[in-house]
């Protein structure tokens, strides 16, 4: 099960906003589906980003997929626990490895997004 | 394709059971990891481990032809193909461009093996039928009827030395020298036991009859439960295979390259007896000057430089990544690359997605071997 205090999009990310700030990451599914992660490109502090916009990559030994931003606003803090340890978005994808966080400019667009009810349906399904 | 449509191995729908991530793979339901690429790497790297690699096809070539017509068609010298002898080869159109890379087994004056890749099995069965009927040559696939199990790593030996069916034939594998390989009567046929691998490490791989395969891999897990074996995946299998730059045909060797712009110049002999299909444009390429080289190359910024992304000096498009990859063992983003022979001076770097990631040539191979060395030998990582 996902937690859900947090938000999910379809391509297994996820949000979960605190004081008009959104962190992200991408869920356990997401983490075991690229296998071993070895780096990830991340957005840069102080970018303006726009839902759904490609903002990175991740890497693993033997893959690489796109970082989407889910959310409009401004990127205010980045995970730097993750380029030199970029397995913690394997191991601890909800917490530890969480990538980073955006100051959102309309909080409606939570909306938009999946519940863990929601989430979980697609994965199963 | 749906996986009901795909080829099983006998051990298909043991690695299903047992936790691997199935992928189809050359048209076989083949497992891709199990516990992770990382951690099954350093398996082999350390210990020993096991794969699946069944979906590689075995062709039986017999008949008092049978060595001069192999000869014909591939790049290496069978001369010192006794019995018991392996030669790696390219196998060559007229026009020097790669169908496959592939052992030749001498297991007998007149009884050849030819293991060739699975992507390309169907292709060089055609070839190979394409070049008969010959008198004093006959072919025989037995893909489909043949096992092979890879036990690759440091304790490799003793693990396979542990193995029932070659108990009393010990001394036997003690004295296998790189390349070479014995027969040996199994419960359900005959077996080949040969000091081969795609990982860089001391390895062996075992031939076997459908029937003797499972209980084969589950002996060996079980015997080797205190040397620390597991079973691995095919993307550990490549990322082994990537840091010893051994070639894999669809990245570094193709219809389009040839041996020596691949840089296995080492399996072309030029000069050998009845020559070979593609010898003549061989010989003219390297008299010319092979206009493309392998090359090997670390990035110096972040980032993974994948088959086909560019490789530029200056902004100036010079060549293409064959295979990139992070090295579990060197932890380093590496890359072959396919380029111009003369590359001009300047900065070199990656476009990776549009971003250019500055790199550097570094020597080749990025890891050594250790395939000859004693099985406990210290890898120097310097």
């Amino acid at each position: 099960m996902v937690p859900n205090d947090r938000k999910y999009t379809k391509e297994h990310e996820w949000v979960l906003l605190e004081d008009g700030v959104a962190t992200i990451g991408v869920t356990d599914f997401a983490a075991s589906e690229l296998g071993d992660i070895v780096f990830v490109e991340m957005p840069e502090v102080g970018d303006e980003v726009n839902i759904e916009e490609t903002v990175g990559s991740i890497e693993s030994v033997k893959a690489v997929e796109d970082l989407f931003v889910p959310v409009t606003g401004e990127v205010v803090e980045i995970n730097e626990d993750i380029d030199a340890t970029p397995e913690l978005v394997n191991s601890e994808p909800f917490d530890g490895g969480w990538l980073f966080k955006v100051k959102m400019n309309d909080e409606a667009e939570m909306d938009k997004l999946m519940d863990a009810a929601a989430y979980g349906e697609i994965l199963g399904g | 394709m749906s996986k009901s449509n795909l080829k099983k191995t006998p051990l298909t729908d043991w690695h299903a059971s047992h936790g691997a991530r199935m992928v189809e793979f050359a048209g076989y339901e083949m497992p891709v990891q199990y516990e992770g690429v990382l951690a099954e790497h350093a398996i082999v790297r350390e210990k020993v481990g096991l794969f699946d690699i069944t979906h590689m096809g075995e062709i039986y070539i017999t008949g008092s032809g049978a060595r001069d017509w192999i000869s014909g068609l591939i790049t290496n010298s069978l001369k010192k193909s006794d019995p018991g002898k392996i030669v790696y080869n390219a196998m060559c159109k007229a026009d020097g461009g790669v169908l496959d890379d592939m052992l030749v087994y001498c297991l007998e004056e007149e009884r050849w093996l030819i293991v060739c890749n699975a992507a390309n099995h169907a292709k060089i069965v055609g070839w190979l039928e394409k070049n008969l009927p010959v008198d004093g040559v006959a072919m025989d696939d037995q893909t489909d009827n043949i096992a092979m199990i890879a036990v690759q790593g440091p304790v490799s030996r003793e693990l396979v030395q542990r193995l029932d069916t070659l108990a009393d034939r010990a001394d036997d594998i003690d004295g296998l020298d790189f390349y070479t390989a014995f027969t040996h009567e199994g419960p359900g046929g005959e077996w080949l036991v040969s000091r081969t691998g795609y990982t860089g490490e001391h390895g062996y791989e075992l031939y076997l009859p459908y029937a003797d395969a499972v209980s084969c891999w589950e002996e060996l897990l079980a015997k080797g439960a205190d040397l620390g074996v597991a079973p691995i995946g095919l993307a550990a299998r490549d990322t082994l295979r990537f840091e010893v730059c051994y070639c894999l045909y669809g990245h570094e060797l193709g219809e389009d390259i040839t041996p020596l712009e691949a840089g296995i110049n080492w399996a072309v002999k030029m000069k050998k007896k009845g020559g070979f299909i593609g010898r003549d444009a061989l010989l003219a390429q390297r008299e010319n000057g092979v206009p493309r080289q392998i090359v090997c190359l670390e990035l110096d910024g972040k980032g993974i430089a994948r088959q086909d992304a560019r490789v530029l000096v200056d902004g100036k498009d010079v060549g293409y990544v064959t295979s990139g990859t992070f090295s579990p063992t060197l932890k380093k983003a590496l890359a072959l690359a396919l380029v111009e022979k003369e590359l001009p001076q300047g900065e070199l770097a990656v476009d990776v997605r549009g971003r250019h990631i500055p790199c550097h040539t570094v020597a080749f191979p990025f890891l050594a071997a250790r395939t000859k060395d004693d099985p406990k030998a210290e890898r120097s990582l310097s």
